[in-house]
C-alpha cells in the first residue's frame, strides 16, 4: 500500500485514519467492487457484440484486465480506466508543458506523455499578431518566442503522422513566466470547461493542465492583440516619448509584489498537499485549501507539515459528505 | 553439513515447504512512474519504472513495439563483505538480461510503439533469492506505473538439499552447492517465463522441486494481487467522484 511519507504523532495518525476511513465509506456507496488488478477477470453477462476497450484483453473466452484500475461500462463497451498511468492526450485538451528542443520549424515539448509533443511554428500566433506565411526569418527567430526549458501552455491539436501536435492560436496560450510549475499525477485532473482560472482576491493565475502539469503564476492581463491593436495604437504612440528612459512603470512590469509571490507559494503548497493526499484537484478545492490555510494563520512553509495534511484530509471528508447530502 | 534437522526444521527454523515472510510496498520513489519495495525474509529489493517515454537512443527505436530496458545493481552495503567489483560485472549483466526478458514477455509492448520502458532494480539487502525478489518487485512497479500487461509475473526459488525439496532458499542454503531452481510464472495464463537451475537433478526430483516452486510463485501472486487491489481502491476512494 502507498503510504504517506510523513512524521505524524499519535493523535494526528488517528485523525488522518478517521478522515480517510470516512472518505472510503463515502465512496464505497457509489461504486463497490469496480476495482481490478492486472489479470483479474471482469464479470460480463455473456451477451453478443461485447466491445472490449482499453485495458482489457481476452483469455479463454473471458474478459481480463491488463492494468490496475476501475472497470467502466458504457452500453456494450467495457474498459478499464487506469489510475496512475501517464497522460493520454485527447484533442482539445489544454496542457502545460516544457520546451525541450528547438528543431526546424517546430518546438518539442515534454508533456508527460509517452512521446514528446510537437508545436509547429505555423500553428502558433506570432507575437505581432499578424496572420501571414512563416518566413525563413521567422524560423531563425524562433528562440525569441520560446527557448529550451521555457514553460508553455497550449492546446492538443491531434495526432499527425509524426506524433502529437499542439497549437497555440490565441493570446491566452504561450509562454508562462513569473510563477511555479507543479507536477501532479494526471488522473487527479478532470477535464472541464474551464482550465484557466484567475483567483482575483489573490491576484494569481491558475492553469490546470489536463496532463497533470499545473501552473501557478502572477495574474497577467490577456490582451487580444488583433482587437486591441487598432484602438490602442494611436494612444500608445502618444505615450511613447515619455517611456524612453527606464520609468518606474517599466520596472513595475518586471517586478512581482511580495504579497503576490506569497500567494503563489501558498497556492502551490496547497496543490502539493492535495496531490500527496491523492485528492481530486479542482479550483474549488485549491481555493478552499488556500482559504483554510489563511483563516487559521498557517505560515507558508508550515503548510507542508503534518498538521496541515491532517486538517486538509478532515476538511475534504466534511466537504464530500456535504455534497453527498445534497 | 545438515540443512534439515531430524525434526524437519531448516537452519532458520522454517519447514521445508515454508516460505519466508514476504512484504510489498508501492510508491516508494516519488519521481518514478511506478515503484515498489519487495522483501522476502531478509532479502530487500527496490524497483523503479520510468516510461513509456521517448526513446533516448534513436537508433534503438522499434517501430512496432516498446523498447524494454532493465538495470540490476546491488548496493555496496547489501552483503556482509564489501563487494569487489562495483558495476558491470557479469553476474549483474546476466541478471539484468534475465529480468528484462521475463518482463518483456508479460508487457504488451505492441501497444506502445516507438517508446521506451526503463526498469531499475537495486538490491538493498541480499540474503539469497535476489533474482526472484527483483522480478516480483519489478512486476509490482510495472503494475503501479499503469503499463498494460498480459499477466503478473511472479517468481520464487526452490532447491534440493539433504534429499529434501526446499522452498525459497536463503543465502546459506543457496551457497551449499545443491541445486537451485529459480522459476518465474504467469499464474493466470499458467505459463513459465523463467526457469534457471545451476546443478543437476534427476527428472523425478526436478519435477518435485519445480512443483514446489510453482506453489511458491502462486503464493507470491496471491499476495501481490492483494497489495495491488488495496492500492487501487485507496487511490480511487481518495480521489473521489
Amino acid at each position: 500500500m502507498r503510504e504517506l511519507q510523513l512524521s505524524l504523532n499519535q493523535t494526528q495518525k488517528v485523525r488522518l485514519q478517521r478522515a480517510l476511513e470516512k472518505l472510503e465509506f463515502l465512496s464505497s456507496k457509489a461504486n463497490s467492487n469496480a476495482s481490478v488488478t492486472v489479470a483479474d477477470s471482469i464479470p460480463v453477462n455473456y451477451e453478443d457484440g461485447l466491445l472490449k476497450g482499453h485495458g482489457t484483453s481476452e483469455f479463454n473466452g473471458e474478459v481480463v484486465a491488463t492494468v490496475c484500475g476501475i472497470v467502466e461500462r458504457v452500453n456494450k463497451l467495457v474498459y478499464v480506466r487506469a489510475l496512475r498511468a501517464r497522460y493520454k492526450p485527447e484533442v482539445g485538451d489544454i496542457i502545460v508543458g516544457r520546451v525541450i528542443e528547438v528543431a526546424p520549424k517546430r518546438w518539442r515539448v515534454e508533456i508527460n506523455y509517452s512521446h514528446d509533443a510537437v508545436l509547429m511554428l505555423s500553428s502558433m500566433n506570432l507575437p505581432d499578431g499578424i496572420q501571414r506565411r512563416r518566413t525563413a526569418l521567422d524560423e531563425l527567430n524562433m528562440r525569441s518566442i520560446f527557448e529550451e526549458n521555457d514553460v508553455i501552455c497550449a492546446e492538443v491539436r491531434g495526432f499527425q503522422h509524426d506524433g502529437l501536435h499542439l497549437q497555440a492560436r490565441s493570446q491566452k496560450y504561450g509562454k508562462l513566466g513569473r510563477g511555479q510549475l507543479l507536477t501532479v499525477p494526471s488522473y487527479l485532473v478532470k477535464r472541464r470547461k474551464q482550465h484557466f482560472h484567475n483567483l482575483e482576491n489573490y491576484g494569481i493565475d491558475l492553469i490546470i493542465g489536463c496532463n497533470g502539469f499545473i501552473w501557478v503564476g502572477e495574474h497577467v492581463q490577456v490582451t487580444d492583440d488583433m482587437v486591441v491593436d487598432q484602438v490602442n495604437k494611436s494612444e500608445q504612440d502618444d505615450a511613447k516619448p515619455d517611456e524612453n528612459s527606464f520609468s518606474p512603470e517599466d520596472q513595475e512590469k518586471n517586478y512581482t509584489r511580495q504579497e503576490t509571490r506569497e500567494n503563489i507559494c501558498r497556492a502551490a503548497n496547497a496543490i502539493r498537499v492535495l496531490s500527496t493526499l491523492g485528492f481530486n484537484i479542482t479550483v474549488e478545492v485549491i481555493t478552499e485549501t488556500v482559504d483554510l490555510s489563511t483563516s487559521i494563520n498557517v505560515a507558508i512553509h508550515e503548510m507542508l507539515g503534518s498538521e496541515f495534511y491532517v486538517l486538509v484530509a478532515e476538511k475534504e471528508s466534511v466537504r464530500r459528505s456535504m455534497t453527498k447530502k445534497k | 553439513m545438515e540443512y534439515v534437522s531430524p525434526e524437519g526444521l531448516r537452519l532458520d527454523g522454517r519447514r521445508p515447504m515454508e516460505m519466508r515472510q514476504i512484504r510489498g510496498e508501492i510508491g516508494v520513489v516519488a519521481k518514478a512512474d511506478g515503484s515498489a519495495l519487495f522483501e522476502m525474509g531478509n532479502t530487500k529489493v527496490i524497483a523503479a519504472v520510468y516510461g513509456p517515454r521517448e526513446v533516448q537512443n534513436r537508433s534503438q527505436q522499434l517501430n512496432d513495439s516498446a523498447l524494454v530496458r532493465c538495470e540490476y545493481t546491488m548496493a555496496n552495503f547489501s552483503t556482509g563483505d564489501r563487494m569487489r567489483k562495483p558495476k558491470g560485472d557479469r553476474r549483474s549483466t546476466e541478471i539484468s538480461l534475465v529480468i528484462r526478458q521475463t518482463m518483456e514477455a508479460c508487457i504488451m509492448t505492441h501497444l506502445m510503439p516507438r517508446s521506451q520502458i526503463d526498469i531499475f532494480v537495486q538490491v538493498l539487502q541480499a540474503d539469497g533469492g535476489t533474482r526472484s525478489a527483483c522480478i516480483n518487485a519489478a512486476s509490482l512497479a510495472l503494475a503501479d506505473a499503469g503499463i498494460p500487461m498480459r499477466d503478473l509475473v511472479t517468481s520464487c526459488s526452490a532447491g534440493y538439499l539433504n534429499s529434501t525439496p526446499l522452498l525459497d532458499l536463503n543465502y546459506i542454503e543457496d551457497s551449499a552447492g545443491g541445486a537451485d531452481v529459480t522459476l518465474g510464472i504467469m499464474p493466470k495464463l499458467d505459463k513459465v517465463t523463467l526457469l534457471q537451475m545451476d546443478a543437476k537433478l534427476s527428472v523425478e526430483t526436478f519435477e518435485n522441486v519445480m512443483q514446489l516452486a510453482i506453489e511458491g510463485c502462486k503464493a507470491v501472486a496471491t499476495y501481490i494481487r492483494e497489495v495491488l487491489l488495496e492500492n487501487t481502491k485507496q487511490l480511487e476512494y481518495r480521489r473521489g467522484i
